[in-house]
């Protein structure tokens, strides 16, 4: 259980750390490690370099907007959930990041080092997905910007070429009128959940659903949004506001959902999860959004 | 190839030369050691080799030496006063018999360390929270909660 040998590069700005994965084929990005570390010491992962990004104090940036809040690569969870603001504008952040691991891990692990690390069973690329945000990537070729759709392929991969850096990522604020709920199941608590469940419920004003999107984590190769509009016209006809049935979104998220079954929990039994999860965080997100309403 | 790392340990300024794949865990014991930072999963799940880093605990088998160069690292061994009395997180794990086979105490300390610091008074839901990352094999956990708010009960009347 220790790392294979590499070579070590500890940059001190953004400009040095893009030349140095300019340079280095191969080369993999340091920043928490608390992904990555696990990785090096079973040798799933064996990087001839790793560029360790912890001294590069221009990235350890938060910046809350009203329209949005756009976090740098060396925010730690610890310090995006602490904070007040950020909350306030795009409050399914915090939500999710109090599932991620364990009070301990938060202290070093970053919130774009886990878009970067791009795992379907984490928390913050099912936000990142469902909020329709952004990850900002930079080279010594230049910068671009990778919608949270095009960014994640697959199971821990992502769009970033392997000279690029994932500086930043944009997380949406919530509209007007909106409420979030983020719920997930885990066989202990910390772990990685068998299936989760960003929601995001937006009313008009005249306190209709307007609007109505999960995203999911655990479920699938990468996080799944599924628009539930279509259920929400159902859960709320002929209800007065604030009493909604989501029943129907439940059955509707089951259908479009295609788990896999693995040791922890069978693809059935994943699905099901499915639907209990969204009609309870669906129902949480409207509650939430006539709580801010009032 | 080799890297000077120095750093400050339980107050003092150390230095070693070492590869840099050498993890933080591994350097205290090892290099410095320091054995009272115990190694149990090794990929973070366990939670033994919590460690203070600028008073924040975190896992030092998931950083490397390197990382922690320049940074400020409290381990089991810098809790007690200079002169060997106890703090009072470790007294109320001796008193409340908040450990059994010991080898998650070093882990279960540093972590309670850092959480009554940043609350105080916590409640029973927040010291689960608190001490979720960390694993006691004897599973001795309610005497580690009432550990956890008898050290809370010793800080307060010696504050």
């Amino acid at each position: 259980m220790k790392p294979s040998p590499f070579e070590y590069h500890a940059p001190r700005s953004l400009d040095e750390a893009l030349g140095v994965l300019a340079e280095e084929a191969g080369a993999k990005v340091l920043a928490g490690g608390q992904s990555l570390i696990p990785l090096l010491n079973m040798r799933l992962a064996a990087p001839a370099h790793l560029v360790d990004i912890n001294r590069v104090a221009e990235l350890d940036t938060i910046e809350v907007s009203e329209r949005g809040v756009l976090v740098g690569a060396l925010a730690r969870h610890t310090v995006v959930e602490r904070a007040a603001d950020a909350a306030r504008v795009q409050p399914l952040l915090r939500e999710a990041i109090r599932h991620v691991a364990h009070p301990v891990i938060r202290n070093r692990g970053t919130v774009v080092g886990s878009l970067a690390h791009a795992d379907p069973a984490a928390e913050l690329p099912a936000v990142l997905a469902v909020l329709g945000g952004e990850v900002e990537a930079a080279s010594a070729r230049g910068r671009r910007t990778i919608a949270a759709g095009e960014f994640f392929l697959g199971p821990l991969e992502s769009a970033l070429d392997p000279d690029e850096l994932a500086i930043a990522a944009f997380f949406p604020a919530a509209p007007p009128r909106t409420g979030t709920a983020f719920l997930e199941t885990a066989r202990r608590h910390g772990d990685y959940a068998l299936a989760g469940v960003a929601a995001l419920v937006t009313l008009d004003e005249d306190l209709r659903v307007s609007g109505a999107r999960a995203g999911y984590l655990g479920v699938g190769a990468v996080p799944l949004v599924i628009d539930l509009a279509e259920p929400a016209a159902a859960a709320q006809a002929g209800r007065p506001p604030g009493t909604l049935d989501w029943s129907a979104a439940a059955a509707f998220a089951r259908e479009r959902v295609d788990p896999e079954s693995d040791i922890h929990a069978d693809a059935s039994y994943r699905r099901h999860l499915v639907g209990v999860l969204t009609e309870r965080a669906m129902g949480a997100a409207t509650a939430a959004a006539f709580e801010g309403v009032r | 190839m080799t890297h000077e790392v120095a750093l400050t340990v339980n107050g003092v300024h150390r230095t070693a030369r070492v590869p840099a794949r050498r993890l933080l865990s591994d350097f205290l014991r090892h290099d410095l050691g320091l054995t009272g930072t115990h190694v149990g999963c090794e990929h973070g799940v366990c939670g033994c080799c919590t460690v203070l880093m600028d008073g924040e605990p975190v896992r030092s088998c998931l950083m490397f030496a390197v990382t922690a160069a320049g940074h400020d690292i409290v381990t089991v061994e810098g809790l007690a006063a200079p002169d060997g009395t106890m703090s009072p997180v470790q007294r109320a794990f001796q008193e409340c018999h908040g450990l059994q086979c010991g080898f998650c105490t070093p882990g279960f300390l540093c972590t309670v360390t850092a959480l009554l610091k940043d609350n105080p008074r916590p409640t029973d839901d927040e010291v689960l929270e608190g001490i979720s990352g960390n694993l006691c094999r004897c599973t001795g956990y309610q005497n580690i909660l009432k550990s956890v708010h008898r050290a809370a009960d010793l800080l307060d009347e010696e504050a």
